[in-house]
């Protein structure tokens, strides 16, 4: 009887010991990653995944996920994990395929809570097609970590085709800047389960893999150019691309798809969407000739049916944003200096 | 988006924006009090819509640049107290006092809290007993009646732990000081939401005694243009005086009940304003019987006397004699990561607005 309540009990919430690379470590590992990664480099079970990739070209990235809350609207961060480093992936050119998972938790996580960030992780890497085929587990003392802490990394094999795509070395004025749908609903949709600010009508985020529809488009487009508007948002992205390519832009605030639901939000917080996160938005470059078709593609695919063409490559004569506002005014775009923070009044 | 997209309108916009050209047939300076419209106008490129011979100013509208880095030297104190929140709006936490500002505090471990309300510091103030709970009130006439509420409700629930840090300022002082100090402006784009509290009497010596003109303006880009068609106006008519744009909220007569709110709470006291020094009854204090939750009364915290930094400008931008490109520390030395003057502190800042959303 003792020992059932202490399976129980054991079961419930995740302790120091299950980090400690014993029994209970390895409790954790069959009865929650490997049972819902499952794939068989990761079954072997040895201390590095045996992998085979035939390609000159390899992508390599990563990223450490802090979000709090951990569960939000339209996700939880075990989905942003596996999505996060395959968007890092996909924005490349590169295709994913294999994926590290490293976790930090605080003991007391609840089990169940766990099993069902893993189970998102693992449906995210289904739908992305790649293996998580590597990871740790720590367990740090109450306290000494927020809930829960997942680092990804991940590997691509990128063809030669699109070995431009990254530096944005073939982006030319003339060229069309087109995003795949409403941005800022990562952002708002996180501060407002943080705050617990309730709206008639919830924001969630845009939390999702990039690589289905970024595939559709390069299949048929040449790309310019490719990134992931996230931290930072689409403004960030725009000026790092000035940056990059010595060329300006110039940005039509009114073609920028931003949902009623987070304008209105930034409205009364006074925060500019254009500067909030996103976690399921590609920025793309594509020559004018292209932006149609482009713009087609995304819209047939569920991830890009609001795409649209919101602004253009210029001339070299001033690398910087500019942005043609809803009145028709005009201002320069930079980033943002520090986060941004609810105004007074 | 509805009562966003009607006053964003371009085809409108564009009509105004000719008008003002049309009319405006000599050099024209207006300023605008409030960091709201500051933002505003450089968020939808104002500038750009307006001809050569109408110029907008920046004054000192932003609560937070015009707080003094005395006040928030007693913050970043407070935040060293252990037995102390401090709860406060966002755009405080950036700004630097002395040797450190609340967010850095923060980041020591402080218990600093962004509250969007004082009706969240209450709830701070009823969970934690224990502690004592700061709220810094920092804000013109729009936010000072929230915190008079604030006050009410504290001493109805028996908040014994609940303590306000005022820094609350009135807007007419600083109109009038602007203008005694020989300000070169025709008239001002007055503050929408001061405005909706007090109503158009505060204006009225502007208007009267010292020959400007007065329009209380909305938020929205179209509301601002139509506000500076209406002061062009009035400057051709030679005819100054006081009139609401902003007209779907502001009554003449104000909101007489906040008003009672914050007499009935607040008293008026000197205050020092970052750029223009101190202003004969331009501050608010508690009365004498809500003394119990004053929190330099019953808390107290010395700190050193403000001074302005040197080889900033900000108080010739606020008076409107200079712009943010005309100082020497803009963009290079004073940017919004470490700001050094009071219009680069908060994002309503003149310097701010121009840093961000610099104008083509």
């Amino acid at each position: 009887m003792l020992h059932i309540i202490y399976m129980e009990m054991n079961k419930s919430t995740i302790l120091l010991g299950h980090g400690s690379g014993g029994k209970l470590s390895h409790e954790l590992i069959a009865s929650v990653f490997l049972k819902h990664f499952n794939n068989e480099p990761l079954m072997r079970s040895t201390d590095s995944a045996l992998l085979h990739i035939d390609c000159n070209d390899i992508v390599f990235t990563t990223d450490g996920y802090v979000v709090d809350p951990v569960f939000f609207p339209g996700g939880n961060i075990g989905k942003l994990a596996v999505c996060g480093t395959v968007n890092d992936i996909a924005v490349t050119g590169a295709q994913p395929l294999y994926l590290s998972a490293s976790f930090i938790i605080e003991e007391g996580f609840a089990f169940d809570r766990l099993e069902e960030i893993v189970v998102s992780m693992a449906a995210e890497a289904k739908k992305a097609g790649v293996l998580i085929v590597t990871g740790d587990t720590k367990v740090v003392n109450k306290g000494k970590c927020d809930k829960i802490f997942i680092t990804t990394s991940g590997v691509g094999v990128l063809d030669k085709k699109f070995k431009h795509i990254a530096g944005a070395g073939e982006c030319r004025p003339g060229d069309k800047i087109i995003v795949n749908g409403s941005l800022g609903n990562h952002g708002m949709a996180v501060m407002s389960s943080r705050e617990q600010l309730h709206y008639h009508t919830p924001v969630e985020s845009d939390c999702g893999s990039l690589y289905s529809l970024i595939r559709a488009v390069t299949e048929e487009v040449p790309v310019s150019f490719m990134r992931d508007a996230t931290r930072g948002g689409l403004a960030t992205v725009l000026v790092e691309l000035c940056g990059m390519t010595k060329l300006g832009i110039s940005l039509d605030e009114e073609h920028i798809p931003i949902d009623d639901s987070v304008r209105g939000i930034c409205e009364v917080f006074g925060f500019d969407p254009l500067y909030v996160a996103n976690e399921g938005k590609v920025v793309m470059v594509v020559p004018a000739a292209y932006s149609t078709k482009a713009v087609q593609i995304m819209q047939s695919m569920a991830e890009g049916k609001d795409a649209a063409v919101i602004g253009e490559i210029t001339g070299t004569e001033k690398p910087r944003v500019i942005l043609n506002t809803v009145v028709g005014g005009k201002r320069i775009m930079d980033m943002l200096a520090g986060e941004q923070l609810p105004r007074i009044c | 988006m509805k009562y966003i997209d009607e006053y964003r309108d371009r085809k409108l916009a564009k009509e105004l924006s000719e008008q003002i050209s049309i009319q405006a047939t000599r050099p024209m300076s207006f300023m605008e009090v409030c960091g709201g419209h500051t933002m505003a106008i450089h968020k939808f490129g104002l500038p750009s819509l307006l001809p050569a011979q109408v110029k907008l100013l920046s004054g000192p509208g932003c609560p937070v640049c015009v707080t003094s880095q005395q006040f928030v030297d007693k913050a970043v104190e407070y935040s060293r107290m252990d037995d102390v929140i401090v709860c406060s709006y966002g755009d405080l936490l950036r700004v630097p006092g002395s040797d450190s500002s609340l967010l850095q505090q923060k980041a020591n471990g402080a218990d600093v809290r962004i509250v969007y309300s004082v009706v969240e510091a209450l709830a701070v103030a009823e969970a934690n007993r224990s502690k004592k709970i700061i709220f810094l009130g920092i804000g013109f006439e729009t936010t000072t009646p929230m915190s008079a509420a604030g006050i009410l409700k504290a001493e109805e629930q028996q908040l014994k732990n609940f303590f306000l840090l005022s820094s609350h300022k009135v807007m007419p002082p600083a109109m009038a000081a602007l203008i005694d100090e020989g300000v070169a402006i025709d008239g001002y784009v007055a503050p929408g939401h001061v405005s909706t509290v007090t109503g158009t009497s505060i204006y009225t010596a502007i208007a009267s005694n010292f020959g400007k003109a007065v329009v209380i303006s909305g938020f929205e880009p179209v509301d601002i243009l139509q506000s500076i068609l209406m002061l062009v106006r009035q400057v051709n008519a030679n005819k100054p005086k006081v009139e609401i744009q902003y007209t779907r909220v502001v009554q003449p007569q104000g909101n007489m009940k906040a008003r009672e709110m914050v007499n009935n709470v607040f008293e008026p006291c000197d205050d020092w304003w970052r750029g223009l020094g101190v202003l004969p009854l331009s501050g608010l204090r508690l009365k004498d019987k809500y003394k119990s939750f004053d929190a330099e009364i019953n808390i107290p915290v010395s700190v050193k006397p403000s001074s302005e930094p040197k080889g900033c400008i900000c108080g010739e931008i606020l008076r409107g004699q200079k712009i943010p490109p005309d100082c020497k520390l803009f963009g290079t030395a004073c940017n919004p990561v470490s700001p050094i003057g009071a219009c680069m502190v908060s994002g309503e800042g003149a310097c701010a607005a121009y840093y961000l959303y610099g104008n083509e």
